[in-house]
């Protein structure tokens, strides 16, 4: 990992997908971030108002948002509810970002509609950090996977990664993947006929040369892999209950699969998980998704404070 | 035999040839003819060998931006554009899609938030051909022609 003590960015004023980072951009993030991990409390944004504006629930992106800011020095306002809001009384998402840009200096947005923060980053007369919108894109979960990935296995480039699960509605899955592209990874895709990799990421790792392979099979995927990658079936991404019904369990990652594991083999996981990993997994060596959430509060630390335009730490 | 014309001559203005006689009223709306006080003639259904059936609008004394005419490429990619002085045809136009389409097609994601608030949508054009493929700057999901729906200006 870089240790240099400068970073050199130019990133955008706000976040709002993963195709709005180069590589460089990306390793910067990840190289900000191990520092913040080294330095947890480094209160050099006392002066700052953070607003964490979340339409739709969440448990770790909020709290680990929240966790940062807060370590960071920053004040936190803002709703996990909009029950408590003006949205209800019909107040349009322009008019509640223009307002609360004029309260904080920074936004973090998570809302169920695919754009959201796209548009919200065009009225807002500050930096805003999409935390989810919708389907659609999710940046600082692929930046704390990408960081997980590579405090764990020590490099980013030439690995093994099994994506496992809701490979069609998953949008953690596709960010990482278009991310890890940048690293000349070989992906072994697990799903169901019904939840695969859409062809049109395929179509993208073969412009790019990158190796796949795809298989509905779990457990034949495990032994040469560096990361297993998996993800819940999602209920709300489907407009077919008996679709869900159908799928809804079809994997479930047990101890006795990981055996023959790499020594080095992690499993991740976005959280929260239902089934698809069973509990006897988690006191193994190759458990890691609780550490990877801890990991997002660091990425988030280095993600607001590029944001607010802070170049060096 | 003397030719006539289907639709009279004007003197000055644009004409707009070629149109699909199935897309004449969009294209009267995408261009906001409705609204503007020139004279304008047209005719629709006509034959065609190129369209079958085809729609042709005269305007007179009107005289088009490229970045506004080529706003009917995405519906009338072979119409063609003539510029008429003293009922001459002084330059022909020549279509091309935008490469930024903005506030004239609707994304087909129902999900997406150009569907549910008042935003313009706005679209990146990533291929013309074989198929018209649009790319929505918001939710990032792709409108191809077949899903193409034009908003209406009214």
């Amino acid at each position: 990992m870089n240790k240099s003590n400068t970073i050199a960015i130019d990133m955008s004023k706000h976040l709002i997908s993963i195709h709005d980072f180069s590589k460089e951009e990306i390793l910067n993030v990840l190289s900000m971030a191990s520092r913040f991990e080294e330095n947890k409390n480094s209160a050099i944004f006392s002066d700052k108002v953070v607003a964490s504006l979340f339409f739709e629930p969440s448990t770790r992106t909020r709290l680990s948002f929240e966790t940062a800011a807060n370590r960071l020095g920053a004040r936190v306002i803002g709703f996990s509810d909009v029950g408590n809001t003006s949205v209800t009384k019909g107040e349009t998402l322009k008019d509640t970002i223009k307002m609360v840009s004029n309260y904080a200096d920074l936004i973090v947005i998570r809302h169920p509609l695919e754009g959201s923060a796209r548009y919200a980053s065009e009225v807002s007369s500050v930096p805003v950090i999409n935390a989810g919108d919708g389907a659609n894109q999710h940046p600082t979960q692929t930046l704390l996977d990408l960081y997980s990935i590579l405090k764990t296995q020590g490099k980013l480039e030439n690995l093994k990664i099994n994506l496992v699960g809701d490979l069609k509605y998953g949008r953690t899955v596709h960010s990482l993947l278009q991310a890890m592209s940048h690293f000349s990874p070989k992906f072994r895709f697990t799903a169901p006929k019904e939840l695969r990799m859409p062809e049109e990421y395929k179509e993208q790792l073969r412009v790019k040369g990158i190796e796949f392979e795809e298989s509905e099979n779990l457990e034949d995927g495990i032994e040469d892999m560096d990361i297993v990658y998996m993800t819940r079936v999602q209920r709300e991404r489907f407009t077919d209950a008996i679709e869900y019904e159908r799928v809804k369990n079809v994997y479930s990652l047990r101890r006795y699969m990981i055996e023959n594991a790499r020594p080095n083999m992690k499993i991740l996981h976005p959280l929260p998980r239902i089934n698809e990993i069973h509990q006897d997994v988690d006191c193994s060596d190759h458990a890691y998704y609780f550490d990877q959430a801890g990991n997002g509060v660091y990425t988030r630390m280095a993600i607001v404070t590029l944001l607010l335009g802070i170049k060096e730490f | 035999m003397e030719k006539h014309l289907k639709v009279s001559a004007i003197k000055d203005g644009t004409v707009l040839d070629h149109i699909p006689a199935n897309q004449l009223f969009k294209v009267i709306d995408i261009l906001g003819l409705s609204k503007i006080p020139n004279q304008i003639t047209f005719g629709t259904n006509l034959d065609s060998k190129l369209l079958g059936k085809k729609a042709i609008v005269k305007i007179t004394d009107k005289y088009f931006e490229d970045s506004d005419i080529n706003r009917i490429a995405l519906i009338a990619p072979q119409a063609k554009i003539n510029i008429i002085h003293n009922f001459e045809v002084v330059e022909k136009r020549i279509l091309s899609t935008p490469s930024k389409i903005e506030g004239i097609a609707k994304c087909m994601n129902p999900a997406c938030i150009t569907n549910h608030q008042d935003v313009i949508t706005s679209f990146i054009t990533i291929a013309t051909s074989p198929e018209l493929k649009l790319l929505c700057r918001y939710c990032e999901k792709v409108t191809d022609e077949k899903n193409l729906k034009i908003i209406s200006n009214q």
